[in-house]
């Protein structure tokens, strides 16, 4: 097993030569690879000196944690086996955590509804770690299909939610992401999302530093809880959890623990802008009256409408929100100025962007929303879909 | 921190939700404010100098590192109460007591308030928590009392205090009690 004795001040257990996230992110050479999403993620957590990882097969993650499972084998991943059910995969994700270990997963669809009682329970008890959530649909009716449905279940876990749209922002998220979530004033968890199969299973170009790098590790006892270590007393979080004894305890305290944990996720946006280069990116025309506001594989159909409109001699531009969990209300605003009306395409049937894009602009745009198009089920999302949206909304009544 | 308290009822809005985060290092935060950390200092210092009952509230970090550099601060912080004028009642642990804690003799992250109610304490140092009890604590004291709170940080610092000074250890502490001895000496005290 590898371990943290094994690991020196320059060099973590596999010989890897210890950087920070800075010079891995934004300095160390690059070269060109060809990889499916699965394929980077190894890559990345190759890169990231972890301690433990815990895996359960579901589609479309399975190739994802069976690749980590062999970086364990390799000798680059600390501790790794398999959970008895998505259950027990994400409990004892916080059981490592909690001990102080750097710790990553994978879930999708059913899966993740089968966990979701643990999703609060890492946000309330501080773990710093990492779910890749390659996103399916939610039975019933069964699907393995991509579908985003899953990812409103998790907004309010007090989890951070970083959307990544192509296997290149994969790899860097989730590296950064590591970063960010043991930020001591932020360490909370962080879920990395793509759209399974658009970017879990297909192969794209791909720049990579090179594997002789990894992230310096992670530092427990910067953490704003204790970690579980006998050696360090109190750590009696567990052992007295003070929530079964709510009738001895300040009202209080369960209002300040849970602001607590919204106010951590709010900390990591400084931290988030930096290694993401913004919570939003936005292209096309910085003049346009008509936006597309998406995350993940909808942008980038967006882009392909928009490159379509621009042809047409439409005006339009595609805000991209790369995190959903800080909510990037300042810079979707920002973004919004002299826009008339923004179009919200999405990967499911409830439309839970354009609810959080209208609950946050409420009062404080007059950017008119359109919760649409939306497709789910596996259903693709071609460029023509959003075309037909926005002809209809400039042409009404004359067909798109 | 935007509003000093009490607030009655809710620790809501937090610091965050009124726009305020942990200052960047180097810098301090003042109520909504982030000055040098200097500047930090000798407002603290002076809050502590002239407030009835100022305490230190030191916590498990201090109370039970086993490391030198956490002997050394324990030192320190015992100066600084005594530059201070500054009582120091104890956060142990982080267990709720119960059936009721004894309010004279230590303060607790999950009823903090009682401590700051029973003993009139009008300003109060919160150093060597761990951060996320020092947080939720200083939610609770600015919701429910007038208590001025002030976060001395080995990490990034609390947003939720009313001043808070980060990155702080033996080194910055023994700047902080010389500062404090200047601003005793300019007030006469």
């Amino acid at each position: 097993m590898s371990k943290r004795s094994d690991m020196t001040e320059t060099k973590n257990w596999s010989g890897q030569t210890l950087v920070t996230a800075d010079h891995m992110l934004f300095e160390a050479p690059r070269t060109k690879h060809f990889m499916t999403g699965s394929e980077v993620l190894k890559e990345a957590v190759k890169r990231c000196t972890v301690d433990a990882s815990v895996s359960y097969p579901i589609t479309p993650q399975s190739e994802a944690a069976h690749l980590i499972g062999e970086l364990w084998a390799e000798g680059y991943v600390g501790v790794y086996f398999r959970g008895e059910n998505e259950f027990g995969v994400m409990s004892e994700v916080a059981g490592c955590a909690m001990a102080g270990a750097r710790t990553i997963t994978t879930t999708s669809g059913p899966g993740t509804l089968r966990a979701m009682e643990n999703f609060a329970q890492w946000s309330g008890t501080r773990i710093p770690c990492q779910l890749i959530l390659m996103a399916r649909g939610i039975n019933s009716p069964l699907t393995i299909q991509p579908d985003n449905l899953e990812v409103s279940y998790m907004l309010e876990t007090g989890c951070q939610i970083w959307y990544a749209e192509n296997v290149q922002e994969l790899f860097d998220m989730s590296i950064a992401a590591f970063v960010v979530a043991e930020k001591p004033d932020v360490h909370v968890p962080i879920i990395t999302v793509v759209d399974g199969f658009f970017v879990s299973h297909t192969r794209e170009s791909v720049m990579l530093p090179e594997d002789d790098i990894a992230l310096f590790p992670y530092d427990p006892y910067k953490s704003p809880l204790p970690p579980i270590d006998s050696e360090t007393p109190p750590g009696r979080f567990l052992r007295d959890p003070f929530v079964m004894k709510s009738n001895y305890i300040s009202y209080a305290t369960h209002a300040s623990w849970q602001w607590e944990i919204r106010s951590a996720v709010e900390r990591s946006v400084p931290y988030a802008k930096h290694f993401l280069k913004g919570l939003v990116h936005v292209t096309g025309d910085a003049d346009a009256e008509i936006a597309f506001i998406a995350c993940g594989t909808a942008s980038y159909q967006a882009k392909e409408a928009n490159r379509e409109l621009t042809k047409l001699g439409i005006k339009t531009k595609v805000i991209k929100l790369r995190t959903i969990r800080p909510f990037p209300e300042a810079e979707l605003l920002e973004a919004l100025k002299g826009v008339k009306t923004a179009f919200v395409p999405e990967f499911n049937v409830v439309g839970w962007l354009a609810k959080e894009v209208r609950g946050a602009l409420y009062g404080k745009s007059e950017t008119e929303i359109v919760g649409g198009p939306r497709v789910a089920g596996g259903m693709s999302m071609p460029a023509e879909a959003i075309l037909r949206e926005v002809m209809e909304k400039i042409n009404s009544g004359k067909g798109a | 921190m935007a509003n000093q308290g009490p607030a009655y009822y809710s620790p809501y809005p937090t610091a965050v939700y009124e726009g305020v985060i942990t200052p960047p290092e180097g810098k301090a935060l003042l109520l909504t404010e982030v000055v040098d950390e200097e500047i930090a200092m000798r407002e603290i210092a002076k809050v502590m100098l002239t407030s009835k009952n100022a305490t230190i509230f030191p916590g498990p970090q201090v109370l039970y590192g086993y490391n030198e550099e956490s002997k050394k601060k324990a030192k320190l912080i015992k100066e600084m109460s005594e530059v201070l004028n500054a009582n120091m009642i104890p956060m142990y642990d982080y267990r709720p007591k119960y059936p009721k804690i004894d309010a004279e003799v230590e303060i607790n992250p999950n009823h903090p308030n009682l401590t700051i109610w029973h003993n009139n304490i009008k300003a109060a140092i919160f150093i060597g928590v761990h951060c996320h009890y020092a947080n939720v604590a200083l939610k609770i004291v600015r919701a429910e009392t007038d208590c001025y709170t002030i976060a001395i940080c080995g990490l990034s610092g609390h947003e939720d205090a009313m001043a808070t000074l980060r990155d702080m250890h033996s080194h910055e502490l023994e700047k902080f009690i010389k500062i404090a001895k200047e601003v005793k000496s300019e007030l006469k005290l």
